[in-house]
């Protein structure tokens, strides 16, 4: 589904970030990337959401080119992903039901579908009653289930999930990794970064550990070892 | 699906400026004090005009007939002044009119009137009174009349005296001050006008610094550059007409309290008249501006943080 084809990225102060990755993310998998702060794992991220671009090499989803696209191809290649992030990033001034139907509207969808299925992925991640609440109004763990509703309300082919539960406590983070495991389950690529051990032990999935840009193991049931 | 999109950038866009409610109140403030500048500056140019006007319509110049011309060589000389684009009023007055006219002013003043007597007979002569429509033409006129006093058909050697060449350096100082004005009240409108529009798209920048994170994420979900700029530009709208209702309203006063001081300084000028008379085309003037700055600010904004 991803392929990242000897992908290097060197800054202008020539610190490489990223250094002659090849790696192949297959449909339906749930891949955990770990690493140290710096490892690369971000870059990474951003690589696949088509933020920054290789110095060497191409990463391909499917069979396109990522960093070939136009920018109006491109903005509908995002709309093919989900993402959710450590810090939310949630939009402050729009209350959960309107931060949910943004992202239906940017990918042009009806007033009616929006008014179906918001509520519908909001009663997936267990936030029905918290319709009308802004961003400010919630709690650590409610402000990231409303980033994964928002993530999943597309129906995206794969989840970007950059250390989802790093702002979160325990029993949070075990809430977030449940959801993310049942919308694996029900077929779609997630794709996680985290630093969190016990998460990682927990899945018992792919993990691909990176240290200073390059990959150093990649284990198809792994554990978190550094 | 078009009217869909627009729809939801124009509900987008009013809910974002009622939800931001501290900065739209005080870009709206920034950009009602750069349209009162505007506004006031159409003022003080209708003020300058006004009495830049008033000074150019009391220069004239006089040509004064010998006693031996005759009615229809001085209205032959009337015409062919007339005829001058550069012209905007002949007047001609008779010796006998300047005399009635002479006696009247002097009415109070025996001594003058007596010695007019002494002399008897008219001792006036017959003259034009020339307004030009620029004081700078007086030269032009001067010299026109010259010619066809010495070649004219008709009319040769019938002129005495042109009062411009006695008062040529007066009128000609005159000119170059009211030139100058001019050209110093552009310059100066000017610099007030650009002044206040880099303030307006400083303030509609900042304002729209504090959603740059909010930017970021909508790209991210994947919305095109043109759904995201939409509402942005709408609140700069939104500014833009708040702005410019709320100068037009604080005009009224203050051209009311103004309106008698400006026209007893001498300027021949009510402001207060003058805003009714062109309410239309200061609104217009004032929305215009208000909309187009409040657009192109927010536009040229949001588009500095439009990345990929």
């Amino acid at each position: 589904m991803i392929h990242f084809d000897n992908v290097s990225k060197i800054y202008s102060d020539n610190t490489a970030a990223l250094d002659n990755i090849s790696l192949r993310i297959e449909p339906n998998e749930f891949i955990s990337i770990v690493g140290q702060s710096g490892a690369g794992k971000t870059s990474l991220i951003k690589m696949i959401l088509g933020e920054e671009k290789p110095t060497f090499g191409a990463v391909y989803f499917e069979e396109t080119d990522i960093h070939a696209l136009k920018k109006s191809d491109l903005n509908d290649y995002r709309r093919r992903i989900g993402t959710v992030f450590q810090d939310f990033r949630l939009l402050a001034h729009k209350n959960v039901y309107e931060n949910i139907a943004f992202a239906m509207e940017a990918a042009g969808r009806s007033e009616e579908e929006i008014a179906v299925d918001v509520p519908h992925v909001l009663e997936l991640v267990d936030l029905s009653n918290k319709l009308w609440n802004f961003p400010h109004q919630l709690s650590g763990g409610e402000k990231q289930r409303v980033a994964i509703a928002r993530a999943i309300v597309n129906q995206p082919d794969i989840i970007i999930a950059d250390e989802p539960t790093g702002n979160l406590d325990p029993i949070n983070t075990h809430e977030i990794i449940q959801i993310l495991k049942k919308i694996n389950d029900l077929g779609t690529t997630v794709v996680l970064t985290t630093h969190n051990k016990g998460v990682i032990d927990s899945l018992g999935r792919r993990v691909v550990t990176m240290e200073n840009g390059r990959v150093i193991r990649d284990d198809k049931s792994g554990k978190y070892i550094l | 699906m078009i009217w869909i999109k627009i729809k939801r950038v124009i509900k987008t866009g009013l809910k974002s400026f009622a939800r931001n409610g501290s900065v739209s109140v005080a870009s709206t403030l920034v950009m009602t004090v750069t349209l009162s500048v505007i506004t006031a500056l159409i003022f003080v140019g209708a003020l300058l005009q006004s009495t830049l006007q008033d000074i150019k319509e009391k220069v004239d110049i006089n040509v004064y007939l010998e006693n031996t011309t005759t009615e229809d060589q001085a209205q032959s000389l009337q015409k062919a002044v007339k005829a001058r684009p550069e012209v905007a009023e002949v007047t001609y007055t008779s010796a006998e009119q300047a005399l009635v006219a002479f006696r009247e002013r002097h009415a109070g003043n025996p001594l003058i009137v007596d010695a007019l007597d002494e002399v008897g007979g008219n001792p006036l002569e017959a003259s034009l009174n020339i307004r030009a429509n620029d004081p700078s033409q007086y030269q032009a006129i001067s010299d026109f009349i010259a010619v066809q006093n010495e070649s004219g058909e008709n009319i040769k050697g019938i002129v005495k005296k042109i009062s411009y060449i006695e008062n040529k350096d007066a009128i000609d100082t005159l000119s170059r001050i009211i030139d100058s004005s001019q050209r110093l009240g552009f310059i100066v409108a000017l610099f007030f006008i650009v002044i206040s529009i880099l303030i307006t798209f400083n303030t509609v920048r900042l304002a729209i610094y504090t959603s740059k994170d909010e930017i970021a994420v909508m790209r991210l979900v994947g919305a095109s550059a043109r759904y995201i700029k939409g509402p942005f530009v709408i609140v700069g709208i939104l500014y833009g007409l708040i702005s410019a209702i709320i100068t037009l309203v604080l005009f009224y006063p203050i051209t009311y309290s103004l309106g008698n001081l400006t026209y007893n300084l001498g300027t021949g000028l009510n402001v207060f008249t003058y805003y009714l008379t062109n309410f239309m085309q200061i609104t217009a003037i004032v929305v215009g501006a208000g909309l187009i700055f409040g657009m192109i600010s927010s536009y040229m904004a949001v588009r500095k943080y439009i990345k990929l």
